[in-house]
């Protein structure tokens, strides 16, 4: 029996040519997770025994000669706010803790019908609200490349399962830089597709006008091949874009000749010095490989903070209504309704997500809803407006993905705005509902590692993995 | 019209609380708006813009409503999700009294 791969591709082509077997693989990555889990907390729940018998029943389709699909054997962890049917689904909450959802989200079903196993639920920001991981009910989740440091967050167990290679990929969500940041501080590469590629039908909602799914991997081309794999139209997601998924691998080793890249002159300032030099590396390295540089400016980006963090808990303060004590979950029980719903919601939800409903059950209140919520709308626009200038010069826009490299547990858990500034470079993207990536290029400050963000248009993800995989073999990466 | 940068108090901070129904107590509104006002704060950027003529925008793109073919579909298991439940009764979500019982 040969050794395992360390890629989804190179792990399926390795199965479905039968010299190893998908249960093999899961043994050798269940094998990883008992080696170090105590240490990192990636998961909420490794399902061992649930995925064991998903990898004999790959093995058993194999040996009869039936299809496999393309992630044949891959094991994958999955963030835990996606519903996996009969398995515990949190959201890293008490509100949530022992709830067994009773369907399988779009993206789960896509993934087992591609032959993918799933491994675990991953550890997040409750609700996915944070930038550290700090916020999960159920403890924090360490950074492998430097235990004493933050994940990044909110999907930063999904980011670690992958960098302490527990995983070969996994699923997060983004909707402020939730897969893109903790990529960047773990240094593994993280895709947010454009909004309405990927199904959310199973996602618990948190912010339902900027969430997205996506996947994180070790290169650019397994981002790819799971994004092909959970894209495309799902008719039980009014949001979804009703076209087949995009073919993408072919793109990843495309190059970079002859591409406009755009460089931001007047980026928001903040990101450190070591942070800024590998930008100007990356420049360099796409110019290298064919590419136009391209001045340009986005001069709304500066106030894409304050419309992310009045429109985004808006939307939060509704969605999460919903987790009242009725239908799920916890319940704290008085002697009447309106009693229960006020204790159980104090009792279930921690300080972050607590401050995010009030947040925007204020901006959204009458006398208020002016000053705030609609103004954030209108900042949207001038945001889209902006990247809708730049997009007539460039092909795709490169900036730092986060300001700062992993930073210490406790640095900013009791400072709620210097953790929203972790999210400056990210949020953008999600206000005008644009794909972009986090592709690890270098290392900054304390050896940390450095992502490189690409940014693309609405369905321009062909053109931002080819920067990602140009970017890859610059930094020494996949070919 | 009311600034974007116009301070938050404690009472406004019970007040949301109230609405967004999360029983917290005074010490926590004391800690929580201390917090928010720091946020809000930072969020009187954006009374520096221009914002004349600009159309809100509330999706990445435009929304249109989907409807699908009236016929029968299989649909979630009511055993299964009144298992997950906190309460149930005759094949309902059990809740207590809307009223309370001393009102």
């Amino acid at each position: 029996m040969s050794a395992i791969p360390s890629t989804a591709s190179e792990i399926a082509a390795a199965v479905i040519a039968k010299r190893i077997t998908a249960r093999a693989v899961i043994d050798d990555y269940l094998s990883r997770i008992d080696a170090r889990e105590s240490e990192i907390h990636a998961f909420n729940l490794v399902m061992a025994q649930d995925a064991r018998a998903q990898a004999d029943a790959i093995d058993a389709d194999i040996v009869a000669g039936r299809p496999v699909g393309p992630l044949a054997g891959v094991p994958i962890a999955i963030k835990d706010n996606m519903c996996t049917h009969g398995v515990e689904t949190t959201c890293s909450s008490k509100i949530l803790e022992g709830w067994k959802p009773p369907y399988d989200a779009t993206v789960i079903t896509r993934l087992r019908t591609a032959g993918a196993v799933i491994i675990g639920k991953t550890n997040m920001d409750e609700f996915a609200m944070g930038s550290s991981t700090e916020n999960s009910a159920f403890g924090s989740t360490r950074n492998p490349c430097d235990v004493s440091r933050v994940p990044g967050g909110s999907s930063g167990g999904s980011a670690a399962a992958v960098a302490a290679g527990f995983s070969p990929v996994s699923l997060g969500s983004d909707t402020g830089g939730s897969i893109r940041q903790p990529a960047a501080m773990c240094g593994v590469v993280g895709v947010k597709p454009t909004y309405g590629v990927v199904s959310r039908y199973g996602l618990v909602a948190y912010a339902s006008s900027l969430d997205q799914i996506g996947p994180f991997a070790t290169t650019v081309a397994d981002a790819a091949l799971l994004t092909e794999v959970i894209g495309g139209h799902d008719p039980m997601d009014s949001t979804s874009i009703p076209l087949a998924s995009p073919s993408l691998l072919p793109s990843v080793s495309q190059g970079v000749s002859g591409m406009r890249i755009g460089r931001v002159t007047d980026l928001p300032a903040g990101a450190e010095p070591e942070v800024v030099a590998q930008l100007n590396e990356a420049f360099a390295a796409l110019e290298a490989a064919g590419a136009t540089i391209v001045d340009i400016t986005l001069p709304s980006l500066s106030y894409a903070l304050t419309a992310y963090y009045l429109i985004a808990p808006a939307e939060a303060s509704s969605n999460l209504a919903r987790f009242d004590g009725v239908r799920f979950g916890l319940r704290v029980n008085a002697a009447d309704t309106n009693s229960m719903y006020g204790a159980t919601r104090a009792a279930g939800f921690g300080d972050e997500v607590k401050r995010r409903i009030m947040l925007g059950t204020y901006a959204l209140s009458a006398g208020y809803y002016d000053a705030y919520y609609g103004k954030a709308l209108k900042v949207r626009r001038l945001i889209a407006q902006d990247f809708e200038r730049a997009y007539e010069q460039v092909d795709a826009i490169l900036t730092p993905t986060s300001p700062v490299v992993a930073f210490k547990f406790g640095d900013k858990v009791d400072d709620p705005m210097s953790m929203y500034l972790c999210d400056i470079y990210t949020i953008p993207t999600n206000l005008a509902g644009h794909p972009a990536m986090s592709v690890p290029f270098g290392t900054g400050a304390h050896g940390l590692p450095v992502g490189i963000q690409v940014l693309a248009p609405a369905l321009g993800e062909q053109a931002m993995f080819r920067v990602g995989g140009a970017l890859e073999v610059a930094a020494g990466g996949a070919q | 019209m009311t600034q974007s940068g116009s301070p938050i108090f404690a009472s406004d901070v019970a007040k949301v609380a109230r609405l967004a129904r999360l029983d917290i107590d005074d010490a926590q509104v004391a800690h929580f708006t201390e917090q928010l006002a720091k946020v809000m704060g930072h969020f009187s950027d954006i009374d520096a813009l221009d914002l004349d003529g600009v159309g809100p925008m509330t999706q990445p793109y435009p929304l249109v409503n989907i409807m699908r073919e009236d016929i029968e579909l299989p649909c979630l298991d009511t055993d299964e999700v009144l298992a997950a439940a906190p309460a149930s009764d005759e094949r309902r979500f059990r809740v207590p009294p809307i009223i309370g019982l001393d009102d």
